[in-house]
């Protein structure tokens, strides 16, 4: 069991060292710096000397991977490799290409994101598999058939549609919250229930669908029949034996995300102006820095594995077929 | 239509009366796109209390669906059209479907063939009695849980203690049917519904559950309702037995009279078909000297890795140091129980799994050192006929090309027409029609499509053929065609077979010389005579015990 | 001139594919019968009818060419139009100053109009084009609309009975029957596959199309946007883009999927390991983020690439195959880990070990055993992912990752349309025309890929 952990854990790095030779290729070989600096300072009419000038304040004027000019250890530390590359592994991650501090706007732009992304998480959990549930359970009837229509005309509306209308109808015609905005503290509850029932209600097409072939794949099988032999109530083997069995691809499917839940939602953010990371990132890209964008990068990808660490964690946890296997 | 005879002795209709289970005249509807499909078209039957009733039949006759129409459990796609089903003095198809929860587990019971899937993988055996106890009997907390322990003790199952807090993954086959049995058992029913209860099992196990069952049912005085394929099941248990075909009871009588005179042709049919230990001993012992293929200490062995580097630190000795030789126009029966490791012997002489020790000669030369294009054409001599009709055979391709396949990859510079007019030839051989070549094999059926396996497996003009289980899969009426194929071509072509098999009955049938295995281990090999009538090793003695004692008699000739 | 753009020959080089793989299906019995069943679902044929009838016009909208100046022989403008534009020009060039409602002869906005007798008046415009026929559009514009519109009803009917005769006549000759029991059996509802049924939605289709073709010459159906351009004109050529971006990605998605998932799957150890560790660093990468960091490289090189992309339809055209290119890296890895798994498990199947002991070779047991084998799952995935593609540059564009601002996409609409949600009165009808066409493709594609999902998955056939 350890010993698996330390596996996994231990496969963990070649993983974030790929991530990171690919995001360093993307953002530093295949554009050099120069082009970078360029495209800030504007293309035309721009002297070498202000393109020097950009890429030594931000540190991008050293070699890619190796300094002949340097001594000792300076051959391999002073590159850009080195400094704005390996020192992601240790979250450090330097300073934007406008000169702000990353890791501090990280750590206080998270918060927010948090605040709407787990909510909605859990709702959206709750909602959506009571939403399968009820469906499996009228399986075979009316309400089950038009159920799934709903849910595929209910999916087939674009995300920004549900933000635009629920802007549109809860905070505009009916003044029920607030259209967009954040606060700190308590006060940020007001704000935040808009994105939420948006973002629950948006994901019940897909969210529903998926829940009940889950569902509908362990009512098939045999152990169900069993069930329903030993004099057991539909409710009874649903709650009781299909929920217990289909809870295992489920948590496993959610604690991918749960790391996740920490960079936010881009979309949501920036529609309903939450200073999460979500927001943070979209502002980068349309401010094209591409300091906050690489540390986003490797954030992201180090949350998402390990998000696959725990879920093969969860595995272990909570199937006995694996856990004792 | 068929005749349906019933024999039923004085009094009969009185007893009829007051059955513990009566059904009459049952029809039961599957919902095929918009067609209903019939499953079973009136049946009337009934189950006495205490007594052991069989419904015997082929796949696909409808006795499973019988079984599960008397508790309500059809899948959704089937429907009941008519009939009646009375317990006592309810009418069980009247009932709302809140009061079958009494019904079900309380007054019936149920065990079906496959214990791993019909147990809940994530809940603890203890809770899945449990679940029974409180539900239909009250029980909770402590005296339920001694109650269990009594359950799992009373089904014969070691330990109990231990096996309460245990998942069904961890128990073994035949301790996992216990449970089932003592989930069944837990509401204390008055019929118990044994549905193929011991084929999924090994032989031996097989023996030991039905044992139990019948000694279940002789101390709680319950009714059995046997559901099987096997006739020596039948002759075992039986106090009366049913016959099922295409959805109709051809025939109903005593086990005493059924076993004397069956009435109906085709349960004589099932009885002709069955397969005898006593066919060796009719049939004249062959010899047969010039070696085909020698198999000298082969081993397969699968590394466990352990650790966080994965270090190899035992093996899996699936195979463990085997040898034999199999003469030209040979028979040799591998016989063992599941997991003995026949199978991988099989695949691995054929080099499907590679082998970690040991050399293969075929036809005088080692073969296992050979690599390339000789290697290709000379393992294609050996070839290889498996269990399961479904999944050898894509389902993408007709049949024309599937038997033709081995053609194109050996002899490249045939011309289409050579080729099919050999596709032809060789499907005429094996029993089937010229013009199968242009279908597609699921519109054949199981019989049928081990035989377009054959004839794949013929078409490359093999030396030796593999039969791993053929009939394994297959009815028994089907199963008799299918050997005497196998016989008759292993006598026109000179064929040798390494037949690979758990059933006993079957190697006397067919086999000249018997190689019994057990755990990776040869541990017995000699003639079939002398391996079925004077076995020398305990293993093969306690095989031969737990075949059903129909099949030790006497041929009959009918 | 002919001048094809990139996009449009992989377009044309998809659709030739898909055709070829048509008429190869029909000899196939075994892919034959799940189309069958396709055929037979209703909710299928009815989106069908409208996915074609969108594919129709991206066909239109993808022969580019330039066109000829007036009047010169042999001279050509240096603009880059698709046939859809030349076929729609009264609509494309009828450029107002700004908004103005759907069906409205006046603009949104009041301003100071110079009256003839040279007082000014503060009030709402009339509009160059739209509506400029009516003389009293308060008292004429009903009656107008319910004219105009009959005719292009009429228009549009008549095109639809033509194609409904075609249809009985090429059934009465495949059955055998008479034209009129073909006719009478249709309209009944009595055919095997539904045709009733597709013919009401293609009248719907083409009725609704010649209501919209016809005012359209008169007024602007759909309102116009900010710097006055026909929201019609825009909705329409934004098909086009949506499309191609749920179809070319298929292009970039394809080929990584199935080589690498199925060689994985089929040669396990070592080649399965790097395969492996391949998909799964690129999966761990945020799709959103990994697209925004491609499209923010690729800016940087068309800036330093400038003079490459000398026109602005050039440019946005790249920047529409660079997307489909991006999007289908990063959705490869899912398809790829299905087919991996069902390699794995089907390269145990005996059929595949019955091959291997016929001598077959590994390449063709590849191609003839295990590829047919996958098939279903490919043909399943793309068709789930068309719609979510098509949903995915909206936000795409939205977040100005996606297409170029320029080009006219249901991300843009929306993008520059939401602002003016905060007017009042709203201008809605650029979100609600770019809403009603995504939507009805996006249904028509759901609707289509369950269908097709239903038919050919094994474990959900009876």
């Amino acid at each position: 069991m350890i010993r698996y952990i330390v596996r996994r854990v231990l496969y963990a790095v070649p993983l974030l060292l790929g991530v990171n030779i690919l995001t360093f290729l993307l953002f530093f070989v295949v554009n050099t710096p120069d082009d970078m600096a360029r495209m800030h300072l504007g293309q035309k009419h721009v002297t070498q000397e202000a393109v020097e000038g950009w890429k030594h304040e931000r540190g991008y004027d050293l070699p890619l991977f190796w300094n002949d000019r340097a001594e000792g250890t300076g051959k391999v530390t002073q590159t850009i490799f080195y400094q704005k590359s390996v020192g992601l592994f240790m979250f450090r991650f330097g300073r934007s290409d406008s000169g702000r501090e990353i890791g501090a706007d990280i750590r206080q732009r998270m918060w927010p994101s948090l605040a709407i992304a787990v909510p909605s998480l859990i709702v959206g959990l709750l909602v959506h598999i009571s939403l399968a549930l009820l469906l499996v359970f009228f399986r075979l009837t009316y309400l089950e058939f038009w159920g799934i229509a709903l849910c595929v005309v209910l999916m087939s509306i674009s995300f920004l549609f549900y933000i635009i209308g629920g802007q549109y109808v809860l905070g505009k015609l009916l003044q029920l919250t607030p259209i967009s905005g954040y606060d700190s503290g308590i006060n940020a509850i007001r704000f935040l229930i808009l994105p939420l029932i948006i973002s629950v209600v948006a994901g019940i097409g897909s969210g529903v669908r998926w829940y009940r072939t889950l569902f509908l794949e362990e009512v098939e099988k045999d152990y169900v029949r069993t069930a329903r032999a030993k004099g057991l109530s539909e409710p009874q083997v649903l709650f009781g034996h299909v929920l217990k069995n289909a809870m295992i691809p489920i948590l496993t499917g959610v604690v991918v995300v749960l790391p996740l839940l920490f960079t936010g939602s881009l979309i949501t953010e920036s529609f309903f102006a939450i200073p999460g990371l979500g927001s943070y990132t979209i502002d980068a890209i349309n401010q094209q820095d591409f300091a906050i964008v690489r540390a986003m990068v490797f954030l992201g990808s180090a949350l998402y594995i390990l998000g696959l660490l725990l879920t093969d964690l969860s595995y272990t946890l909570v199937d006995p077929r694996v856990r004792l296997g | 239509m068929s005749v349906v005879s019933e024999r039923l002795e004085p009094g009969a209709e009185q007893r009829a009366a007051n059955a513990l289970l009566s059904v009459s005249d049952l029809h039961v509807s599957f919902r095929q796109g918009t067609e209903l499909v019939p499953a079973v078209s009136g049946v009337s039957f009934h189950i006495d209390k205490g007594e052991t009733f069989a419904l015997v039949g082929e796949s696909g006759s409808g006795k499973s669906v019988t079984a599960l129409s008397v508790l309500r459990l059809l899948p959704h796609n089937a429907q009941i059209t008519k009939g009646r089903v009375m317990l006592g003095s309810t009418d069980l198809f009247r009932l709302p479907e809140y009061a079958m929860g009494a019904i079900r587990g309380l007054r019936i019971g149920i065990i079906f063939q496959d214990p791993m899937s019909s147990l809940n993988p994530v809940m603890t055996v203890g809770r899945q009695i449990g679940e029974v106890l409180r539900l239909q009997r009250g029980l909770q907390g402590q005296a339920a849980r001694k109650r269990a322990l009594e359950l799992l003790d009373h089904v014969g199952l070691p330990n109990p203690e231990r096996h309460l807090g245990e998942y069904p993954h961890q128990l073994s086959g035949g301790m996992r049917q216990r449970v089932m049995i003592a989930i069944a058992l837990a509401g204390e029913p008055d019929l118990l519904i044994a549905d193929e209860p011991t084929t999924a099992l090994d032989v031996t196990i097989q023996a030991q559950i039905l044992e139990l069952l019948e000694r279940l049912k002789r101390e709680n005085g319950m009714a059995l309702w046997l559901i099987t394929h096997d006739l020596g099941i039948v002759a075992e248990l039986a106090d009366r037995v049913a016959v099922m075909r295409a959805g109709r009871i051809v025939e109903q009588s005593g086990r005493e009279g059924f076993f004397e005179h069956p009435e109906h042709p085709y349960s004589r049919e099932l009885f002709t078909a069955m397969p005898r230990l006593d066919a060796c001993l009719v049939r004249p012992e062959t010899h047969h000297s010039d070696p085909l293929l020698v198999v000298d200490d082969f081993k397969v062995h699968y590394p466990i890795k352990r650790g966080i580097f994965q270090r190899t630190v035992d093996y899996v000795r699936a195979v463990d140091g085997v040898s034999f030789s199999v003469a030209k126009g040979e028979t040799l029966a591998l016989v063992g129980e599941s997991g003995c490791g026949k199978t991988t012997l099989g695949k691995g002489i054929l080099n499907l799994i590679e082998n970690s020790g040991g050399r293969v000669c075929f036809g005088g030369a080692d073969i296992t050192g050979l690599r390339g294009e000789e290697r290709r054409k000379r393992y294609a001599e050996m070839q290889i006929v498996f269990q399961d009709p479904y999944s050898s055979m894509n389902p993408r391709m007709i049949v024309g090309d599937i038997v033709e396949e081995g053609l194109r990859a050996l002899h490249p510079s045939m011309t289409e027409t050579e080729r099919r007019e050999r596709v032809e030839d060789l499907l005429q051989n094996v029993g089937l029609p010229k013009d199968a070549r242009l279908r597609y094999p699921h519109e054949f059926s199981g019989g049928q499509r081990q035989r377009i396996c054959i004839a794949r497996a013929l078409a490359v003009d093999p030396k030796l053929i593999v039969c791993d289980e053929p009939t394994s899969a297959l009815d028994v009426s089907v199963q008799a065609q299918i050997l005497k194929l196998l016989r008759e071509l292993r006598d026109r072509r000179r064929l040798s077979y390494l037949f690979i098999t758990h059933d006993l009955a079957v190697v006397a049938e067919l086999a000249d010389r018997v190689a019994v295995m057990h755990r990776g281990k040869i541990v017995e090999m000699g003639t079939t005579r002398q391996v079925l009538f004077e076995p020398a090793h305990p293993y093969t003695r306690r095989l031969l015990q737990a075949v059903p004692k129909l099949r030790l008699e006497k041929h009959r000739e009918f | 001139m002919l001048k094809l753009l990139w996009t449009d020959i992989l377009f044309f080089i998809l659709l030739a594919g898909f055709t070829v793989a048509i008429a190869r299906a029909r000899r196939l019995e075994h892919l034959r019968r799940p189309w069958r069943k396709v055929a037979r679902s209703r909710s299928a044929m009815v989106s069908l009818v409208i996915l074609l009838a969108y594919l129709f016009i991206a066909i239109l909208d993808s022969i580019h060419f330039h066109p000829r100046i007036e009047g010169e022989n042999g001279q050509y403008r240096g603009e880059v139009i698709s046939v859809l534009d030349s076929w729609m020009t009264p609509i494309r060039t009828r450029v107002e100053k700004t908004y103005s409602a759907p069906f409205s002869s006046y603009a949104y906005a009041k301003e100071m109009i110079r009256q003839p007798d040279g007082t000014q008046r503060w009030d709402y415009p009339r509009l160059r084009y739209g509506g400029a026929h009516l003389s009293d559009p308060e008292r004429e514009t009903m009656g107008d609309i319910l004219r105009i519109g009959t005719e292009g009803l009429a228009k549009g009917a008549s095109v639809w009975a033509a194609l409904a005769l075609l249809l009985a006549v090429w059934r009465s000759r495949l059955d055998r029957i008479g034209l009129t029991e073909s006719l009478t059996l249709i309209a009944r509802g009595r055919t095997e596959i539904p045709w009733r049924a597709a013919l009401l939605t293609l009248f719907l289709i083409l009725g609704i199309g010649g209501m919209l073709g016809e005012l359209g010459l008169y007024y602007h159906v759909l309102g116009t946007d900010k710097v006055g351009e026909d929201v019609f004109y825009q909705s329409v050529k934004s098909i086009r883009t949506g499309l191609l971006i749920g179809t070319l990605t298929t292009f970039a998605t394809l080929p990584l999927a199935l080589g690498f998932g199925i060689l994985a799957g089929y040669f396990r150890g070592w080649v399965d390991d790097v395969i492996q560790y391949l998909y799964t660093t690129l999966n761990s990468i945020p799709g959103v983020l990994l697209i925004a960091a491609a499209m923010l490289i690729m800016q940087v090189y068309m800036a330093r690439h400038e003079d490459d992309f000398a026109s602005l339809a050039l440019r946005a055209d790249f920047r529409l195959l660079f997307l489909c290119l991006i999007l289908g890296m990063t959705s490869w890895t899912g398809l790829c880990r299905l087919l991996r798994a069902e390699t794995l498990k089907l390269r145990e199947m005996e059929y595949v070990q019955a091959a291997r002991a016929l001598g077959v070779r590994q390449g063709v047991i590849l191609v003839r055993h295990i590829l047919p084998n996958v098939f279903h799952l490919v043909l399943i995935s793309v068709a789930l992912d068309f719609s979510s593609l098509v949903l995915a540059e909206a936000v795409l564009s939205y977040v100005n990752i996606g297409v170029d601002p320029t080009m006219e996409s249901w991300g843009n609409m929306i993008n520059s349309a939401r602002l003016e949600m905060a007017r009042d009165p709203v201008v809605w009808w650029s979100l609600a025309a770019a809403f009603l066409f995504m939507f009805t493709l996006v249904l028509a594609a759901n609707l289509f890929a369950d269908a097709v999902r239903d038919a050919f998955d094994p474990r959900r056939a009876e």
